[in-house]
């Protein structure tokens, strides 16, 4: 029998993450039987109402409640967890900055194997784990074994594993705050500094016309501009349009950018890379546009156009413009 | 300060069409061109401005084989003082953790401050700096895309988070970081430059060199491996609206209209 | 003739012998100039070789075309007639000038040759040229003081205004010509009064004024007239003389050199070094410019003859779209910045990081701004070159790796893939194998079991973009049906690497050339075509030993005027077009007449020109790597202002005959918001779509 499955809750202020109930289908996943056991670290009541919260989801809960967790530093938490993890544990944590920061080290200093970014399970074979993971920036999918007999640790792709729906685990929280040992490291937590809040608040809008690497050149999001005006909606974009200095970060939608909720959501020379469809939530009605049909944003669009947006938009703003 | 920067040579993704080959076992690489990962020639850069402020020197190192020596060369070329190859057929089919149990060996051998690596590569994983600084008991930084180097025993370091935010730490040297694209604007390397570091040399070292046992390395150490590569089979997706520009413009509008997204 | 007033040699001046005074004005005059013109000469032996004493009859000819004929200046056409007239002034003056001075050293001195009755004719020529001179001059200083035309304007980036010095020039002008007609003037007054003969005095002209003027003034006023004038021209030439190689005036003197030692062959690009041969490049400690000795000695010399007239500038297409690059002021600066390095008196007030000049000089922004359209060089009266100085500096940035991330990747591309985009070798000739297109028009693959007469170098844009695709298979069709035997190199075929080099990858570019090279010269054909003008004056002007190059529309053109083709006329004559010329087809290679030819050989096509066409055609932007630049600072771009050209000239389409045109102006026509109201098409595409019949 392979070792119990360990699940790391990513929360802020006072809410767990969507990964939380993520990570709980991934572990059922790997043993439909027994449900993997919550671990969460924090302070106060910020730490309470997300543990309360998880009762329903988690059988068990373990609680670390330690000032220096006040911030998640994850080399404070790596420690804790070493010292309190049975041997040949496997933990799930989300593949989020976090769990990057986190995972491979962990995996380390509990001489376990480490899985990163995996977006599904298909199947335990004796203690190998069938894992599909992606490569060359989703381009390619592969099957991957990882090796639990000595415990492992394995870093979610969040979104990859929907969630159970009501379930009534009736868990218990189990206060490990004691366990946790010597918790000196070299890593301090100073500060975390806002990203600038920029002239406009793209999570505001209901209607975004969002540009992707598509529009291929500065100049040309002034076609964007002018479409977004007519329609009453945003300009956003993903990330290699910031990287290039060609809109502020406010404008970026994306995992390590904002995360909207719209109502409609215009995807125009973007890719559909998952790190920018990880700041979509809440389900808009997604029209997109590219060239490529082969783009990954068709997978997850409503409507799919193949065209070129340089050509497209011109006609689309005209059209608008005759409409009115 | 002494610098290192663990560097791969990876296929290009840009343009390179990466498709799977016939019987899935790797990806099709007849056509492809390779560079230095992207997220490695940040940290180079980065490891160059450092030197260049505060004095030391800048070595980037790689796990490969002779390939491997043409990103060496270039980030010599680029601005770095010393390269070093580790190859050793031992070395090939390792798993991450391999990778990282090989570079530790290689840290061990020199003297250095300060370990960069980049935050992922080709197979997204961002994996070996975590395990490297593990192993080598040394405290860890991930995805850090400001740094200040201001002389001493401690560095601030900037780490990306969500929602576009800053993480601010401070961390005790020797420390290793893994870079997030961005941090600084690389420098042009011209083929004159290339052509100029051309013959400096670049020790090689192998399994025997670094003292490491066959069972560390290699497809034999490693606890995670490849089966194969697929394309997975594509889901419903989108409807794809049919017909000339000018139809599928109207039909937009109409669903754009129902769903409110036109006023 | 009999002089009834002391000459200036003999009078005396507050008690001194005049002959003393012009005796020791001159030698210190003469001195400090001499000690000036030294100054100023002996930084050039510090500056880098630049071979330019061969082909010595081209080189008069264009010192009688530019530099006598003054053949550029009436392309502003008020202020070039005006110099006109006072730069033939000038060269009539000048042996008035070297009379007079050398009347005060030898009393009654008369220059060899115009003794007779030839120095009477000089004499009216004289007046004539005095009186045109100062009727110009004042003309000239109202303009400059009161019109301020804004041509002349230095942004405050650049300084302060330069007015001050054209006004004084010309008012030293305006002395010299007034002393002039006041000492003869007053000579002939006095004469008159005696009833002795004068010089021939034609009436209208200053010395006719002056003598009138002065008829009744006594003889001792005119005895002082007469002194004071010659005192006050020999004093103001010495001035001005001292004054020249100070500042913008420098060209009075240098210009006739410049002009000499011209660059003769447009559209090539210098050497990384003069003297340095391709295979030693690798051998060079530094590359390009970095440093003010790092320019050729000619480009010293241009510095030092900058006229500050900013007609390059005025020109200047980024310059236009409010890019930071005002040719001028890279003229100007340098020059002050080498007037400082190398000062009149003293030594050096540069310190030694201050003499990098990008980031003290010269600005990146600036450097990168040019798309190497020419319009400066074009524009410039005295043959100031460019191009290559800003080659030249962006090697050394290339060097140092200061290259703008905007370039990195396609520069990285060109060196992995043989083209700016990173797309696949093997996909190069797809543009050939289309459905509905390979089965009417089938494209050899030369290799080893392909030959063929010609090739079609077709270069990365024709090869991969699919809108510049069309371009590529309406020239095979042309080609085609014009009988000629041709073929692609296909996968073999990189990126000419024109952009390459004048981006100042001088490395990557040897490479890209020896590698075509190599593979045109390997299978064999006789002659080249090509439709993109880049890569046309590639071939023709980077490239060694190439066989015949022409481009497309030479083809054409050579048809249409044999009658061998006929056009089909137009379905639709109700539109108006303009052909736009591309820089490197145009200006760099001198073809303007060849594609309106064709275009005006098909029935039922009205065409218009626009007001800056052939020689003052407006860059369309750039092409090659100059598509992917972005600029800090920029207002409009330029494929915009030109389209807002073509609009103002009546036009409903632009032809043009380059590919990078063709982009350039059909995204501008979309920013502009004119889309359904003008449109764009390539020679090639028309002459395709209207050809009706084509023999070879």
């Amino acid at each position: 029998m392979a070792g119990q499955v360990f699940a790391y809750i990513v929360h802020r202020n006072g809410v767990a993450e969507d990964t939380a109930l993520e990570l709980l289908a991934a572990a059922a996943k790997i043993y439909p039987d027994a449900p993997a056991t919550a671990i969460v670290t924090g302070v106060g009541d910020d730490l309470e109402s997300v543990c309360n919260a998880l009762t329903s989801a988690y059988p068990e809960i373990w609680k670390i409640n330690h000032d220096a967790m006040a911030y998640p530093n994850a080399e404070i938490i790596c420690k804790a967890l070493v010292n309190i993890l049975p041997a040949g544990a496997i933990v799930l944590l989300p593949h989020d900055t976090f769990g990057m920061d986190l995972g491979p080290g962990l995996s380390i200093r509990l001489d376990s194997a480490y899985t990163a970014d995996a977006v599904d399970f298909t199947g335990l074979e004796g203690s190998v784990l069938k894992v599909i993971r992606q490569e060359y920036s989703g381009m390619v999918s592969t099957h991957s074994r990882c090796d639990l007999a000595n415990g492992a640790v394995v870093t979610c792709r969040p979104g990859s594993f929907p969630p159970v729906e009501n379930t009534q685990a009736g868990g218990s929280v189990v206060d490990k705050s004691a366990d946790v040992g010597d918790l000196t490291v070299r890593r301090r937590y100073l500060q975390v500094v806002e990203a600038e809040k920029g002239d406009v608040d793209i999570t505001k809008s209901d209607v975004l016309v969002s540009v992707g690497r598509g529009i291929e050149d500065q100049d040309n999001i002034e076609l964007a501009e002018e479409l977004a005006k007519l329609m009453g909606a945003v300009v956003s974009c993903s990330r290699p349009i910031v990287d290039a200095k060609w809109l502020e970060k406010p404008r970026q939608v994306g995992t390590s950018g904002q995360t909207v909720k719209p109502k409609v959501y215009l995807a125009l020379g973007i890719s559909g890379s998952f790190q920018h469809l990880g700041g979509i939530k809440g389900s808009p009605f997604i029209v997109a546009v590219n060239k490529n049909p082969k783009a990954p944003i068709f997978q997850v669009a409503d409507v799919g156009i193949i065209e070129d947006i340089l050509d497209f938009i011109p006609e689309l703003t005209e059209k608008i413009k005759e409409s009115k | 300060m002494e610098i290192l920067v663990c560097v791969k040579r990876v296929p290009d993704t840009a343009e390179n069409e990466i498709e799977v080959n016939k019987d899935g076992s790797d990806i099709e690489r007849d056509d492809l061109v390779y560079s230095v990962n992207e997220w490695d020639n940040y940290a180079v850069e980065e490891a160059i401005q450092i030197r260049d402020k505060v004095g030391g020197s800048v070595t980037v190192i790689t796990v490969g084989d002779d390939e491997s020596e043409e990103v060496l060369r270039r980030e010599m070329a680029m601005g770095a003082d010393n390269g070093i190859l580790l190859s050793d057929a031992a070395f090939e089919n390792s798993d991450g953790r391999g990778i990282a149990t090989i570079l530790k060996a290689a840290v061990a051998k020199g003297q250095y401050d300060l370990v960069l690596t980049g935050a992922q590569a080709d197979d997204g994983a961002g994996q070996v700096g975590g395990m490297l600084a593990a192993m080598l008991d040394w405290p860890y930084a991930s995805l850090v895309n400001s740094l200040e180097v201001e002389g001493g025993e401690k560095i601030k370091v900037g780490r990306e988070i969500e929602g576009g935010n800053q993480e601010i730490n401070e961390i005790d040297l020797p420390c290793v970081l893994s870079i997030q694209t961005g941090i600084n604007e690389p420098r042009y390397v011209g083929i004159r430059g290339i052509r100029k570091v051309a013959s400096v040399d670049i020790p090689v070292h192998g399994a025997a060199d670094l003292g490491l046992a066959a069972e560390a390395t290699g497809s034999g150490g490693a606890r995670v491996k490849r089966v194969d590569y697929f394309v997975p089979e594509l889901g419903e997706g989108a409807e794809i609206l049919e017909g000339s520009m000018e139809e599928k413009i109207d039909k937009l509008m109409e669903l754009l209209k129902s769903k409110g997204g036109l006023k | 003739m009999e002089s009834v007033l002391i000459s200036p040699a003999n009078a005396l001046y507050f008690g001194l012998p005049g002959k003393a005074i012009f005796i020791l004005i001159p030698l210190i005059g003469i001195g400090i100039f001499s000690y000036i013109m030294i100054r100023r000469i002996s930084p050039l032996r510090s500056t880098t070789p630049d071979p330019r004493f061969g082909r010595a009859g081209e080189r008069i000819r264009s010192v009688f075309k530019y530099w006598l004929g003054q053949y550029k200046h009436p392309r502003y056409f008020l202020p070039g007639i005006m110099h006109i007239l006072l730069f033939s002034g000038f060269l009539i003056l000048s042996v008035r000038s070297l009379t007079l001075v050398m009347m005060g050293v030898i009393d009654g001195f008369v220059m060899p040759g115009l003794g007779g009755g030839l120095g009477h004719v000089y004499g009216v020529l004289k007046d004539l040229a005095t009186t045109i001179v100062l009727l110009a001059a004042l003309v000239l200083i109202i303009r400059r003081g009161v019109f301020k035309p804004a041509r002349y304007d230095v942004p405050p980036r650049y300084g302060k205004g330069h007015t001050w010095e054209a006004i004084l020039v010309l008012c030293l002008i305006t002395g010299l010509v007034t002393c002039d007609m006041v000492f003869d003037g007053s000579l002939s007054a006095a004469q008159i009064q005696e009833g002795l003969p004068t010089e021939t005095i034609l009436p209208g002209t200053g010395h006719w004024v002056a003598t009138n003027l002065f008829q009744t003034l006594p003889q001792s006023t005119l005895q002082q007239l007469n002194q004071g004038a010659f005192l006050l021209h020999e004093l103001i030439f010495f001035f001005f003389l001292c004054f020249l190689p100070l500042g913008k005036h420098f060209h009075v003197i240098t210009s006739l050199f410049n002009v000499y030692f011209m660059k003769l062959d447009k559209g090539t690009v210098k050497p990384v070094r003069w003297g340095v041969s391709d295979e030693k490049l690798d051998d060079l400690e530094s590359f390009g410019v970095k440093v003010y000795e790092d320019f050729t000695w000619k480009h010293v010399l241009d510095f030092y003859s900058c006229v500050d007239c900013g007609r390059c500038s005025d020109n200047c297409p980024a310059n236009a779209a409010g890019r930071p690059l005002s040719p001028r002021f890279i003229s100007i600066k340098c020059r002050d910045h080498g007037y400082h390095k190398y000062p009149l008196l003293g030594s050096s007030k540069v310190t030694e990081s201050d003499s990098v000049l990008i980031g003290n000089v010269l600005e990146e922004d600036e450097i990168w701004s040019c798309t190497t359209c020419g319009a400066c060089e074009e524009e410039c009266p005295v043959m100031i070159e460019y191009i290559d100085k800003i080659v030249d500096v962006r090697r050394a940035m290339v060097d140092e790796g200061i290259v703008p991330q905007s370039l990195q990747k396609p520069l990285q591309a060109l060196e992995k893939r043989g083209n700016p985009w990173a797309k696949m070798e093997r996909k190069r000739a797809d543009w050939a194998a289309v459905e509905g297109f390979k089965e009417v028009c089938p494209v050899k693959v030369l290799g080893k079991k392909a030959f063929a007469d010609a090739l079609y170098f077709v270069d990365s844009i024709s090869s991969f973009d699919d809108r510049m695709q069309d371009i590529a298979r309406a020239t095979a069709r042309l080609l085609q049906a014009a009988d000629i035997d041709f073929g692609i190199l296909g996968k073999d075929e990189k990126d000419s690497g024109h952009e390459a080099r004048r981006f100042g990858e001088e490395m990557l570019f040897q490479d890209l050339m020896a590698h075509n090279t190599e593979k045109i010269l390997d299978s064999g054909v006789t002659r080249v075509v090509t439709s993109d003008p880049h890569a046309y004056n590639a071939l023709k002007k980077d490239y060694q030993d190439m066989p015949p190059t022409d481009h497309i529309s030479e083809l054409l053109y050579e048809r249409v005027r044999s009658g061998a083709i006929t056009f089909k006329p137009l379905e639709n004559s109700d539109k108006t077009y303009t052909y736009h010329d591309p820089c490197y087809l145009g200006r760099h290679n001198n073809l303007y007449e060849e594609p309106r030819a064709v275009l005006d050989a098909i029935p039922g096509l009205r065409r218009v020109d626009m007001e800056r066409s052939r020689d003052r055609s407006f860059c369309c932007g750039g092409g090659g790597l100059m598509l992917f630049y972005e600029p800090e600072e920029e207002e409009q771009r330029m494929g915009v202002i030109r389209v807002r050209m073509a609009e103002e000239a009546g036009a409903d389409v632009i032809v043009t005959a380059c590919p990078f045109c063709l982009v350039n102006i059909e995204d501008a026509i979309k920013v502009a918001g004119l889309e359904g109201k003008m449109e764009a098409i390539d020679l090639c595409e028309l002459a395709d779509r209207q050809l009706d019949s084509l023999k070879a």
